[in-house]
């Protein structure tokens, strides 16, 4: 009895977690994705406009990274202590990467010198791209399985580098840039926005080609996934997620060759990160560390769960509502030298 | 067992953590105090419609936003230090003190973010009540997170209100024991009261520098130095107390900290002395060139004149801390928070005689105090953390035990990685605080000129009726 509803408050947290990783990737997603477009905004005019299209809500969306982090800690912590030193480089990379981008936010502005100035802008693009590559690998790394002993990381030092995970790591760069772009391309107006419509179709196709490679490749690392998605009649029932990636893709590609409207290719794109991110679920469930611990083994007591599971219910509504408030507050397009007024 | 220049992995992972956090605590102890006074100030301008408080707003809120950006990402190193570093740690105390850390995020780091942009850049587009709604948020939400992350803290120097799981993980058992631990209520006051300190003094050393550089007509740099004072006369003995208090909890809960704080090696079994200086040789268990006062040392643990008490003589050097460490960290508190008084009163002293703003002597004094509560905060942190030594949760489970699984080489070439960048980038961020801390605030009637996204909130002075000066 305790057991089965232990096991539903475990099944919570899991999608509960889920959910705020998919509102980081993709708040924090565009936002990183405007610091690795920087390079193709060379005018210290069009610089200061990105970076004030992100600057009032930066922190918010790392945020959300900062629950993800916490909340595995807290609901699942032997996940935590196993994935975190086998992911030692490249988490510490992210992290040292983070601190170069966000500081840029402020330290932009007061750079005296031109050669300060570009030094921070090149933190803000540097920072940016090794966040999200760091990310990339980090799911790679994680998707292609780590080796456990006991309760411990039982693997070495270099295990999470493989073809593989490299691949993830430049697909989460692209698709950063893309939802970037599509930020870019709802928020500007003028030779900016038309660029980033340019750079959108451009990246549109980079990302969905890196979202076909990591799809057809993850089913051959592991017995286990490719059944998920072969194994006969489930097949049926998972294959609506490719069927509808496709018709996200095409809508996508619709919405970016027209000219109808500026900010459907930005939700597209937040759906089809969506599926993507269904489609890994149904990958990894019902482990948290594929293949070797399952959610219900690393999962922290009941009471603990209990006790989180109660505030995350009332909080997370209302975070989620002073958030779009936030939103609201600085929605609209922007223009050169307005910054926000 | 592999090294790294010499070092283990457990010493370099504890010189992370404490490198890292003492970073990042400089910030929050900035941050706290200053996101309340920002808070004042435009409290104070909505009031009396008195631009010179908009103006002083102004002025430290672009300094706050600097000294909250470095707070963040020094921050979220932290979240991620206690899986890289201390798994074993994690994975047996997490069921505890992960749910309280979570509530952290969900209580105060979402509400100190999401309210961050319409503090800095809304004023304009929500209007002055909103915008003094937004700043109270995030005011309100450093101070949350002080209460959580203290309570997480003061867990592991208190445990309570857990039982021991088969696997060997600490099990929450009654929740309010949790987060109310013995040493809660005590450090979270000393370190909240710390924090407005810090403040105050920093604040106070910016406005007397101005005041050294002849700025007296300059009615934003008195109005931050008279602030700054009556912060200093009032909270220095509130703090003297409280850490007094505090101290007194420790004894009951931690006696062998206490004993490493005052230095006594030896038993007493006819008044205890306070040990005012000397050289602590925790090899030969003994205080060289020991300058004390006899007897004293009992009625201020709560004693009486002829108390007896047993040293570290009767502790074993496996559970004894690195006495130096914790003795000097611990005296240099103290006397900073002896001086912070002796400012606070000669402010008063000054202040009554009319020449709070013309007492070069003072000024100079607070100009050199100014950055006194970031020390003495790193060393009561320090005499706080290396005094629970050889244990991460007090008398349960050793730092030795803590550590991941992990080789010297990776922790020390994080390590170096941390330093170096810390040093350059949050040297750079103090650099640009400096620079800003430089220039007076406006003085009336002329137009901001400051760059930056926090100019662009459109507050000119003198565009809009209730910024006319009033002075
Ligand atoms: C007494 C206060 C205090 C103490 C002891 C700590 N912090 Fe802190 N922390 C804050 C007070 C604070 C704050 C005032 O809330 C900050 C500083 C400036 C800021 O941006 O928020 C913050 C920021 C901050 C952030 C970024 C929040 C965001 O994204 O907005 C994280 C993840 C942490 N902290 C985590 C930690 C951890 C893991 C600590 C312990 C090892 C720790 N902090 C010690
Ligand atoms: C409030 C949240 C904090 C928590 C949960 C915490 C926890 C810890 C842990 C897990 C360790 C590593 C184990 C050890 O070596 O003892 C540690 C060590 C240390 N901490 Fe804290 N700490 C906190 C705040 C701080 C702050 C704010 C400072 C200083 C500004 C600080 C200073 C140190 C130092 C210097 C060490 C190294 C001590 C040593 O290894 O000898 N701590 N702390
Ligand atoms: C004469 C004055 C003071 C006394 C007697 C005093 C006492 C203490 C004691 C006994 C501790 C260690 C508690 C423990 O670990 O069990 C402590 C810690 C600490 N002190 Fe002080 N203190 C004084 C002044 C100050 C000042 C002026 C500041 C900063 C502005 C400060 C900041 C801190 C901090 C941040 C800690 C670590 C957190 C904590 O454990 O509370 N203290 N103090």
């Amino acid at each position: 009895m305790g057991l089965g509803i232990s096991l539903d408050l475990t099944v919570a947290w899991a999608i509960l977690l889920a959910l705020a990783v998919y509102i980081y990737v993709v708040l924090d997603g565009f936002d990183l994705g405007i610091g690795i477009l920087y390079p193709a905004y060379p005018e210290k005019e069009d610089r200061d406009l990105l970076m004030n299209t992100v600057a009032p809500v930066w922190d918010g969306n790392e945020t959300w990274l900062v629950l993800g982090g916490g909340g595995l800690f807290a609901a699942f912590p032997l996940a935590y202590a196993i994935i975190m030193p086998a992911l030692y480089p490249p988490v510490i990379a992210m992290l040292l990467a983070l601190i170069f981008r966000g500081v840029a936010f402020e330290f932009r502005w007061r750079a005296g010198s031109r050669f300060s100035k570009k030094f921070w802008d090149a933190a803000f693009i540097g920072g940016s791209t090794v966040a999200a590559l760091s990310q990339g690998i980090i799911l790679g790394a994680l998707l292609q399985g780590i080796e456990v002993d006991g309760r411990q990381y039982g693997g070495g030092w270099w295990d999470w580098l493989t073809p593989f995970s490299a691949v993830c790591g430049v697909a989460v760069v692209a698709g950063y840039a893309l939802l970037g772009a599509c930020w870019l391309n709802m928020k500007t107006i003028g030779h900016v926005r038309d660029r980033a419509r340019t750079l959108a179709r451009l990246l549109g196709f980079v990302t969905v080609g890196f979202i076909g490679v990591v799809s057809l490749w993850t089913p051959f690392l592991e017995q286990e996934y490719f059944s998920r998605w072969f194994a006969w009649p489930h097949m049926l029932e998972v294959a609506i997620i490719p069927v509808l990636v496709i018709g996200f893709v095409v809508m996508l590609g619709k919405e970016l060759y027209s000219e109808s409207n500026d900010w459907m290719p930005f939700v597209l794109t937040l759906g089809l990160f969506g599926l993507c991110f269904l489609g890994l679920g149904v990958c990894i469930w019902p482990y948290v560390i594929p293949t070797s611990v399952t959610l219900t083994e690393a999962a922290s007591p009941f009471k603990s769960q209990l006790f989180m599971f109660v505030g995350a219910v009332v909080l997370i509504p209302i975070i989620l509502a002073y958030t779009a408030f936030a939103y609201y507050v600085f929605r609209g397009k922007i223009e050169h030298g307005q910054g926000y007024h | 067992m592999d090294t790294f220049l010499g070092l283990d992995a457990l010493v370099l992972a504890r010189i992370q953590f404490g490198f890292t956090v003492a970073f990042h605590f400089l910030f929050p102890a900035f941050s706290i105090g200053l996101a309340s006074y920002v808070a004042v100030l435009n409290g104070m301008y909505l009031r009396t419609g008195n631009a010179a408080y908009l103006r002083l707003f102004n002025y430290w809120v672009k300094i706050f936003a600097i000294s909250f950006a470095m707070g963040v990402v020094s921050g979220i190193v932290m979240s991620y230090q206690f899986g890289t570093n201390w798994s074993v740690f994690s994975d047996r105390a997490g069921p505890v003190i992960g749910p309280l850390m979570a509530y952290e995020v969900l209580t105060a780091f979402f509400l100190e973010a999401g309210f961050l942009g319409i503090m800095l850049f809304g004023r304009d587009k929500v209007g002055n009540g909103l915008h003094m709604t937004a700043t109270l948020m995030v005011a309100v939400g450093t101070a949350i997170s002080a209460t959580w992350i203290l309570s997480v803290n003061s867990w592991m120097h208190t445990p309570a209100g857990f039982v021991m799981g088969e696997n060997g993980q600490f099990l929450p058992d009654d929740w309010l024991a949790v987060i109310f631990s013995p040493s809660f209520p005590y450090r979270l006051a000393h370190t909240l009261t710390a924090a407005y300190l810090t403040t105050a003094f920093i604040v106070g050393g910016v406005g007397a520098w101005h005041l050294l550089h002849g700025r007296h007509h300059n009615s934003g740099v008195k109005t931050m130095f008279s602030m700054a004072m009556w912060m200093a006369a009032l909270v220095a003995p509130l703090q003297i107390f409280l850490g007094h208090e505090h101290g007194l909890n420790t004894y009951e809960y931690q006696p062998t900290k206490v004993l490493a704080m005052e230095g006594h090696f030896e038993s007493y079994d006819d008044g205890i002395p306070l040990i005012l200086f000397g050289i602590p040789d925790q090899e030969a268990g003994e205080m060289r060139y020991e300058v004390s006062i006899p007897r004293i040392g009992g009625p201020i643990l709560g004693k009486g004149w002829d108390a007896s008490m047993e040293g570290l003589d009767t502790v074993p050097r496996s559970e004894e801390p690195p006495v130096g460490i914790v003795f000097w960290s611990f005296r240099v508190m103290v006397a900073i928070g002896m001086l912070m008084l002796a400012v606070g009163l000669w402010s008063l002293w000054s202040r009554w005689r009319g020449e709070l703003y013309y007492d070069k002597w003072l000024h100079r004094a607070a100009l050199v105090m100014a950055p006194s509560g970031l020390v003495a905060v790193i060393a009561g942190w320090i005499t706080t953390e290396v005094g629970r030594q050889p244990y991460t949760i007090y008398g349960e489970m050793r730092t030795a035990e803590s550590m991941s699984p992990l080789d010297a080489q990776a922790v020390g070439g994080s390590l170096i990685a941390f330093i170096v960048i810390y040093f350059a980038v949050f040297g750079a961020g103090i650099w640009y605080l400096l620079r800003l801390m430089s220039k007076p605030p406006e003085p009336a009637e002329t137009p901001q000129s400051e760059p930056g996204p926090i100019r662009t909130s459109g507050i000119t002075p003198g565009t809009t009726p209730e910024t006319t000066p009033a002075e």
